[in-house]
């Protein structure tokens, strides 16, 4: 584990590596001089800190994180939103950031809709979201995309890398929602396909190092010929 | 005792050839299977989700849940399909021997689902059952410390075997047959399931408690494999 960049995937009980001067992190454990991994994920190391990063599993939902729900049923005084989670997600009428008349809450969203939502708490009800940021709402037009919640990172890249890459070579406004859900919007269809066919792509070959360096070239053999092909299917 | 043979002309402490794979039922959050020569058994992860029936629910932690079926063509005489007896309690069993190593105290008010099927059967079912489920749920996601690895030894008349197949299991000479399941946990070594069906001294219960401890390092190494290869089968 001298090489930085190096990962591999451990599995749970496993000693990831020994020594008094390695500090447990995420999902590791430390028993005597072992750092020990407590789930099936990749290692990685960073200055004598060991993480690891989950390869599957449910979304786990922490303050701040931006998602994307389909309403699930109304109640009197909010949403109950489906993020993917199980626990339950609630959006109240005071986080919504304009006037609600209480006895339509169905004209604002219905049952079915789909919004970009926020994490605002959570707490052992359930968690709560918010409305009240900028970017947040109901969802009008465009395609949504499921991938796994763990690939995410990926999907973002280091400080928003991939996600611009591919909102450039497309032109679509994407909005990543950190439970996997995808909004792409577009002018166009071909360039909203393009976009999914690019995120999947990278949900596919997320283990590949340098990642945003293979986008870019796979960006150059779909682009223009992916849509014909497209249009062929 | 050099003169012992087996039914089917294996070693005494040999298995038989073991094939793993991770990553078989796409819906699930995770999913194995694990055979033993003619047995094969599959499991599939659902969760952490919520418990229903609400009664149910553990508001301290989260509950783990498994399910043990044997497919009504996985024998040559059809079973009845649908819950019996025997299955009941096998997923019960696989429930208590997996407990020590998933910790499920972050899920609470939650259930974990383990749905175990066996698809073909040729006596070891609870143990392959065991096994595929230990690597469904790291496969999962599931915060675990450790795995499960099981494995069956038979006593034939006086001798100890490793992974007991049907043939064995209806041994009629002089003693008969003696069934012991056995699920080990990998780092600590100690038992978390035994279950043994016919007569044995304590001697030699000690003695197949240890020829089970050598034989599921075997078991273990192929599992660690499994999973270090997602999607790939892997044998030994």
């Amino acid at each position: 584990m001298a090489d930085k960049e190096e990962r591999k995937i451990v599995i749970p009980g496993e000693t990831i590596v020994s020594g008094d001067e390695y500090l447990p992190g995420e999902g590791t454990e430390k028993n005597g001089q072992d750092i020990i991994a407590l789930k099936y994920g990749l290692a990685e190391e960073q200055n004598k800190l060991i993480k690891l990063i989950p390869l599957s599993g449910k979304f786990s939902p922490r303050r701040g994180n931006v998602v994307i729900g389909k309403v699930e049923e109304l109640t009197f005084n909010g949403w109950v939103i489906d993020i993917g989670t199980p626990e339950r997600a609630f959006l109240s009428l005071m986080e919504v950031p304009r006037f609600v008349n209480k006895d339509a809450l169905e004209e604002v969203m219905a049952v079915g809709d789909i919004a970009v939502l926020k994490i605002w708490s959570i707490n052992k009800r359930g968690i709560d979201l918010s409305l009240k940021a900028r970017g947040l709402g109901k969802i009008g037009e465009g395609l949504i995309v499921e991938v796994n919640p763990n690939k995410v990172p990926r999907i973002i890249g280091k400080e928003g890398s991939m996600i611009k890459l591919i909102k450039d070579e497309t032109g679509c406004n994407i909005t990543v929602g950190q439970n996997g859900l995808v909004w792409i919007k577009g002018e166009k269809v071909e360039d909203e396909l393009l976009a999914k066919k690019a995120i999947l792509f990278i949900e596919e070959n997320s283990f590949v190092s340098g990642l945003t360096e293979e986008v870019t070239q796979w960006f150059g053999k779909n682009n223009g010929k992916g849509n014909t092909a497209e249009d062929k299917e | 005792m050099t003169e012992f043979k087996r039914p089917d002309g294996r070693k005494i402490d040999a298995t038989r050839p073991m094939k793993a794979k991770v990553g078989i039922v796409k819906n699930a959050d995770g999913s194995a299977l694990f055979q033993f020569g003619g047995t094969i058994a599959i499991a599939a992860v659902y969760g952490p989700k919520e418990m229903h029936p609400r009664n149910k629910r553990n508001p301290a932690k989260g509950t783990l849940r498994c399910t043990y079926n044997m497919n009504s063509f996985s024998v040559s005489d059809r079973i009845r399909p649908g819950p019996s007896r025997r299955s009941t309690e096998i997923s019960k069993v696989t429930e208590w021997s997996l407990e020590p190593i998933v910790m499920l105290g972050d899920y609470a008010g939650q259930v974990v689902d383990v749905h175990i099927q066996i698809i073909q059967a040729d006596a070891s079912t609870r143990c392959a059952g065991i096994n595929a489920a230990a690597m469904a749920l790291a496969q999962a996601g599931i915060p675990m410390t450790d795995l499960v690895s099981s494995i069956s030894i038979g006593k034939l008349d006086k001798q100890l075997v490793v992974d007991v197949d049907k043939a064995e299991e209806d041994w009629e000479d002089g003693e008969g047959a003696t069934d012991i399941a056995l699920s080990f946990v990998h780092n600590n070594e100690k038992l978390s399931h035994i279950q043994l069906d016919g007569y044995i001294t304590a001697e030699q219960l000690k003695e197949a408690v240890e020829l089970g401890k050598q034989a599921t390092k075997k078991v273990y190494e192929l599992q660690k494999e499994a999973l270090k290869n997602p999607g790939k089968e892997v044998s030994a």
